[in-house]
């Protein structure tokens, strides 16, 4: 192995595996395929796997696998153990299969909050920028901040703008924000800094329904206009 | 069969050892915040560790009992009145319906809990019954309880034994606690003298404590360099560092993940102390092993089995 993860305590119930400190999706993959290993093949004392950019963490019951584990000190030495044995699996244990979303989205003015702020940023007509937001195709990184709320990547550098330098009290729900090379869609009317570009009417978070969350970690995005008739 | 919200308290949810299964989807566990009280006081009563209980500040809820129950209260010490009868915190007391539970004053501790016998009914969203007031969901309908609300819970009989939990198992909380934790993985981001004032000197509970986190005041401590992180997760009692040198310990309703520097994590089994902090109590932090921290966690769950035996012995076959 190249680079062997650092491998920590979160906490006494929990244990992060850390692949590096860096954006990418080779890291991402990584996280994301064991924390998938660990939900499919759980021990005794799992409780669940977070995935991260490029870390994972892994839950559990110190009192379950105590018991389970007896012959180590400590759960935590247990689930490191666990852990440095799932790295030597061959890839293809690990690979995980891309679910792709599209999403449609209304560019038109009401929705587009910060449309002018981003072409004046990139130097080019709204349209372009539109352009350019819709020909890529975007990975879910992680979610985190609110239910349902994605972090994908990467934005095309052209329309790479920063976060506004102080947030919205209210950014309406389904808005469709930009902050660097990052974009993620507000499943909830929420505070929040990021330039909004459109908005959609999917529901990216339905507390009711069995799969509460549209996207999860993984999945590959395609953003669609709307048309207008 | 219910309990009758006259009065909703300012901040009071249902709330059970929290949901997990969904931190992925960035739908945290929220849960009791302390987890020490909850577990005791359904003990005490023969519930199940995970079955919905209340938790309330002050000002407290005024209850009327719809039922004849038996219900215990643990936790912060809001001196506890049935009708014009005392009621002891941390013990099973029997209620007769139409009886109503009222609270005098904030003696100690900053959140309560009553358990009802059976547990509080209340539907629950992806495993658990806890209130995700951000994701408005969970507990009741998302939200805190409001005057003219029921809760369902069920009959149960008059067996007027009623049973204390023994001081050596209550937490010892304080209003000046020394909170043990152990090493975050950036703990090392430190500077040397940051890494002495963390661990020696005392730290003020600012006004901004709530559910979500406690942000402390004190000598502000300095990083090695002021590296960038790439968001990753945190849990209950992970202790960040902000950039302007101050702390922040994450507490039940967390976000799931996030970017700053993690010093350090509470221990499980210190948590219950934090969850009775308030503004103004002044904590301090004393490093321990993993080893040491899963101890205690497991000292607390083989005294919390006593109990409960022991509860479910006298249930059984009365105080004879």
């Amino acid at each position: 192995m190249a680079d062997s993860p650092k491998i920590f305590p979160l906490g006494d119930n929990c244990v992060t595996v850390d692949f590096g400190n860096e954006l990418s999706i080779e890291l991402n993959n990584k996280a994301i395929s064991l924390a998938k290993y660990f939900t499919n093949t759980p021990f005794p004392g799992f409780i669940e796997a977070v995935p991260a950019y490029s870390s994972l963490s892994i839950f559990y019951s110190v009192i379950d696998v105590r018991q389970s584990f007896s012959e180590f000190i400590t759960a935590f030495a247990a689930i490191k153990w666990l852990v440095q044995a799932s790295l030597q699996y061959p890839d293809e244990i690990l690979k995980v299969e891309t679910r792709s979303i599209e999403i449609p989205v209304d560019f038109s003015d009401h929705a587009a909050l910060d449309i002018n702020f981003i072409a004046e940023h990139g130097d080019m007509p709204p349209a372009d920028v539109i352009d350019l937001f819709t020909s890529t195709t975007y990975r879910v990184y992680m979610l985190g901040f609110l239910p349902g709320f994605a972090y994908m990547g990467d934005v095309d550098q052209r329309i790479a703008v920063p976060r506004k330098d102080s947030p919205r009290t209210k950014v309406p729900k389904g808005s469709v924000g930009i902050a660097s090379r990052q974009t993620g869609i507000y499943p909830l009317e929420s505070p929040g800094g990021w330039q909004i570009i459109g908005q959609t009417n999917l529901d990216l978070f339905s507390p009711n329904s069995d799969s509460p969350c549209l996207l999860a970690p993984g999945d590959e995005v395609h953003f669609v206009p709307v048309i207008r008739l | 069969m219910s309990l009758f919200f006259k009065k909703p308290g300012i901040l009071t949810t249902v709330q059970d050892l929290g949901r997990t299964g969904a931190r992925s989807l960035s739908i945290n566990p929220n849960g009791v915040m302390d987890v020490g009280a909850a577990k005791l006081v359904n003990a005490v009563i023969g519930n199940i560790d995970s079955a919905a209980v209340l938790e309330f500040h002050f000002p407290a809820p005024e209850i009327e009992f719809d039922v004849d129950t038996t219900i215990a209260i643990g936790g912060a010490d809001f001196e506890a009145r049935v009708d014009k009868d005392e009621l002891q915190n941390w013990s099973s007391s029997f209620v007769r319906k139409g009886s109503v539970l009222r609270f005098a004053k904030p003696a100690s501790g900053q959140r309560a809990y009553l358990a009802v016998e059976g547990g509080l009914q209340i539907d629950k969203w992806l495993g658990s019954s806890s209130t995700n007031l951000a994701a408005r969901a969970g507990g009741c309908s998302g939200r805190k309880m409001t005057a003219g609300d029921r809760i369902e819970c069920s009959t149960a009989f008059d067996d007027s034994a009623s049973l204390q939990i023994g001081q050596s198992i209550i937490p010892r909380y304080s209003r000046s606690p020394t909170i043990r934790i152990i090493a975050g993985s950036e703990f090392e981001f430190l500077t040397a003298t940051g890494e002495i004032t963390f661990l020696r000197e005392g730290f003020i509970l600012t006004k901004d404590c709530d559910r979500m986190g406690y942000r402390l005041s004190g000598r502000r401590l300095h990083l090695l360099d002021e590296r960038q992180m790439v968001s990753a997760a945190v849990t209950f009692g992970t202790i960040q560092i902000l950039p302007n040198g101050q702390l922040i310990i994450l507490m039940a309703d967390h976000q799931t993940s996030g970017g700053y520097p993690r010093i350090g994590n509470v221990i499980s089994a210190d948590l219950p102390l934090l969850a009775q902090c308030g503004p103004g109590d002044e904590i301090s932090f004393a490093m321990v092993s993993i080893e040491e921290a899963e101890r205690l966690a497991l000292e607390f769950e083989k005294e919390l089995n006593f109990l409960r035996v022991g509860c479910r012995f006298r249930h059984q076959y009365g105080d004879h």
